[in-house]
């Protein structure tokens, strides 16, 4: 360990102190001030300071705290997209959080640590502080998930999400004693460096230390057999949270995931297997059981389980190419899926909605600019080009076949094409049926245009000429170390 | 001799005390019986060395944390209400997988350990101080002084949590009121 | 000297009773309290361990989790309080109103 890693140095972690000290501020001050609206716009501006400081920090790798921070282009590229999911997050839950009468200023404060969380799960190498960043992310989301306290599937929502929650941690705490048992150390760095004596001196305790930690993480990102509780979860919270879910911490555990079992645990090629199984089981329940869905709300969180599924596709294929295929993959996803949540979003804060795909049908006939939009984003779900989504896919799936992974592809190009009906079916309700009452127009507010404007500029840009974001993505992966 | 009796006393005391807190009925005395597993659990602590912990345990386990529980329970009256166990049909393959991973776990806990040079190494000569609280503060404020900060992060999201989701707003009011 | 190994088994035995317990029990609150049984067990793996290894990092990391435990504590209560105040139950069984 040399002296700069064994450094005691906060200012390498000046991005996460500054969204920290800032969420701070903002709660004290919101109690003073009454103004909402300066409230998010201070949040917004908060985040887009700290991600300014992250992006300084692109190319200096550096690491400190004895070796448990690392700064790399990894930990910067996903702070990015922590920091844009918080700040769009924010944004588009301006509107519901009055039309549902739930507002206040601690929503931004929540979303700023939980995105403080996540931010340290990118850039710890540490399995100690991972479990850190990871409940410093959970509890602020546990409490957004109950956030509309006066409506039962809320309620209902937020405890489900804390007990699933609590009971994985208890895995990830169980699965790090073993590896310290196994290992007596957390460090990846130095489990990696010592990978072969370890394994030869205590294999099994080893594997099912990981195990236990895969387990604790597929809860988290939701992979099938660990998926029960999304659909509950997703449909009862308030609905621009169930877009937060869906993107931010789901990104945040393939981050540790990627740290821990592409990096750390790089050389156990016996999980392969395991993650080959979990990669087809993930994709193949999520995208059939969407199909039956008939609450949107329900239908994307099943979405989100198939796609958590193509990201397990790279995390099966492991190596650098695959990785940064999968980080290109999450921004991409960031930007359609939020999208769409925020138009769903916009649908919801009318009275009486209930988020069944029937209650859009006629919307391309009172809005058919925000029923064009919804369009491109079911479509970059899809995968059609040119979408950020066919992007993505593409490197996904082309990496596996070049390490040789040709059955997984099959599978996975056969559950992009069982996708495409129950997308479609969204912008068939939107375009094609009548309803039998008026569609009840929906509000813009410059907040929700802001979103949708990033959104659909992120979408085709990241489809459209993808070589500078891919370049960026391959740059992200571990520069150093 | 002792210390195998006091760890096998001990040590049924703590799965007992585990096992008959599921068992109850009366969450107020599930939490008593958690209170008992864990002191259980301390004197195993202590018996491994670990005299700053084990302490710990009781002091801010038993006595804070589960203190709160109870006192929740407490507040909330719970004593008329019913449970049940689990019958519904989704539970049954769950239990099952839950239960292979575990009966997995055990599996290879005994069955490396068993044959592991690396634990059966034990060392019976301890660090000086071992377990007392110098070391533990040492490291509390050097090489883990990070993860030590974000605990008070962690604790203070924690308390804005709890806050948010507990307090009486102005609705809460008109419904006691009425 | 008893084996670290029977500390290591009694901890794996903790956890399973306490992942039972979550999955059994029906009452939010024994709920929660397995999953107290389950950071405790790793603890205790975590000190047998940290006896074994003769490192004294392992008693942070068991002062970690119960800082950890003690903030979830916080929050799982609160959001158990704002629910059994909505319904005058924390029966698991009453919160099923998304299965269909």
């Amino acid at each position: 360990m040399d002296i700069r890693s064994a450094a005691i140095d906060f200012g390498l972690l000046t991005p996460h102190l500054v969204i920290a000290v800032a969420a701070m501020a903002i709660l004290l001050l919101g109690n003073m001030v009454r103004n909402r609206g300066l409230m998010t716009v201070l949040s917004v501006g908060a985040m887009a300071v700290g991600m300014i400081y992250g992006v300084m920090q692109w190319a200096a790798p550096q690491s400190g705290f004895y070796g448990m921070v690392a700064i790399d282009n990894f930990s910067v590229f996903f702070s990015i997209i922590f920091i844009s999911t918080g700040i769009m997050a924010i944004l588009m839950s301006r509107d519901y959080l009055v039309a549902k009468n739930i507002d206040s200023h601690e929503y931004n404060v929540l979303i700023m640590f939980a995105t403080v969380g996540m931010m340290l799960m990118a850039s710890s190498t540490d399995l100690l502080v991972i479990f850190l960043g990871l409940e410093i992310m959970s509890v602020p989301l546990y409490v957004m998930a109950g956030m509309a306290r006066r409506d039962n599937f809320s309620g209902e929502s937020g405890i489900k999400y804390f007990i699933i929650g609590a009971f994985a941690s208890g895995f990830l705490v169980y699965g790090i004693a073993l590896i310290y048992g196994a290992t007596g150390t957390t460090d990846l760095r130095r489990i990696l460096a010592d990978f072969t004596f370890l394994k030869m001196q205590s294999e099994m305790l080893l594997y099912s230390g990981a195990i236990m930690v895969l387990a604790a993480f597929s809860f988290k990102v939701a992979v099938v057999p660990f998926h029960m509780w999304v659909p509950d979860v997703y449909e009862g919270a308030p609905t621009p949270v169930t877009g937060y879910f869906s993107v931010g911490p789901k990104a945040a555990g393939f981050a540790a995931l990627f740290r821990i079992f592409v990096f750390g645990f790089g050389q156990f090629s016996d999980l392969t297997m395991v993650f080959w199984i979990l990669a087809v089981l993930t994709m193949t329940v999520g995208n059939i059981l969407a199909i039956f869905q008939n609450n949107i709300k329900r239908m994307l969180a099943y979405s989100s389980i198939a796609h958590a599924g193509y990201v397990m596709v790279a995390l099966t294929t492991g190596g650098q190419g695959a990785v940064s295929s999968a980080v290109y993959y999450l921004a991409a996803y960031m930007f359609f899926n939020l999208g769409a949540f925020a138009i769903i979003t916009m649908i919801d804060c009318r009275t009486g909605s209930n988020n069944q795909i029937d209650g859009i049908k006629g919307l391309s006939g009172r809005h058919p600019y925000l029923a064009s939009v919804l369009t491109l984003f079911m479509f970059a779900l899809a995968g059609f080009p040119p979408t950020a989504g066919f992007m993505g896919k593409f490197f996904i799936f082309s990496e596996a076949i070049k390490n040789g992974y040709v059955w997984l592809t099959v599978i996975a190009i056969l559950n992009s094409l069982i996708s495409v009906y129950y997308y479609l079916r969204v912008v068939v309700a939107a375009f094609f049926m009548k309803s039998d009452k008026d569609f009840l127009p929906v509000t813009y507010r410059p907040a929700m245009f802001i979103v949708l404007l990033i959104t659909v500029a992120g979408t085709l840009v990241l489809g459209v000429i993808p070589q500078i974001w891919v370049e960026l993505a391959r740059l992200s992966m571990f520069s150093i170390f | 001799m002792l210390e195998v009796i006091i760890f096998y006393i001990s040590a049924l005391i703590a799965i007992g005390g585990a096992v008959m807190m599921i068992a109850q009925r009366n969450p107020v005395a599930s939490v008593l019986y958690l209170i008992l597993s864990l002191v259980a659990q301390a004197v195993l602590y202590i018996q491994l060395e670990a005299l700053f912990v084990g302490a710990l345990l009781i002091i801010v386990y038993a006595g804070a944390i589960l203190v709160l529980f109870l006192f929740v329970i407490m507040l909330l009256n719970l004593r008329g209400e019913k449970f049940g166990y689990d019958q519904g049909k989704v539970g049954v393959a769950t239990k099952l997988i839950f239960s292979l991973v575990l009966i997995f776990e055990l599996a290879a806990v005994v069955h490396t350990v068993s044959r592991s040079t690396n634990l059966a190494r034990t060392s019976e000569h301890l660090n000086p101080g071992f377990g007392s609280v110098p070391p533990v503060a040492e490291l509390l404020y050097t090489k883990y002084l990070l993860p030590f900060e974000l605990t008070s992060i962690l604790l203070l999201v924690a308390i804005i949590g709890a806050v948010l989701m507990a307090r009486r707003d102005r609705a809460d009011k008109e419904k006691e009121m009425t | 000297m008893i084996p670290i190994t029977h500390y290591l088994i009694l901890s794996a035995m903790l956890f399973a009773i306490g992942v039972t317990g979550v999955i059994i029990s029906r009452n939010l609150i024994i709920m929660f309290m397995s999953i107290e049984v389950m950071l405790n067990a790793a603890n205790l793996a975590i000190i047998a361990f940290s006896r074994s290894l003769n490192l004294m990092d392992g008693h942070v990391f068991v002062f970690l989790v119960m800082a950890v435990a003690a903030a979830e504590a916080a929050v799982g209560l609160a959001i158990i309080i704002n629910l059994f105040r909505n319904r005058e139950s924390i029966n698991a069984d009453t919160f099923s109103l998304m299965k269909r």
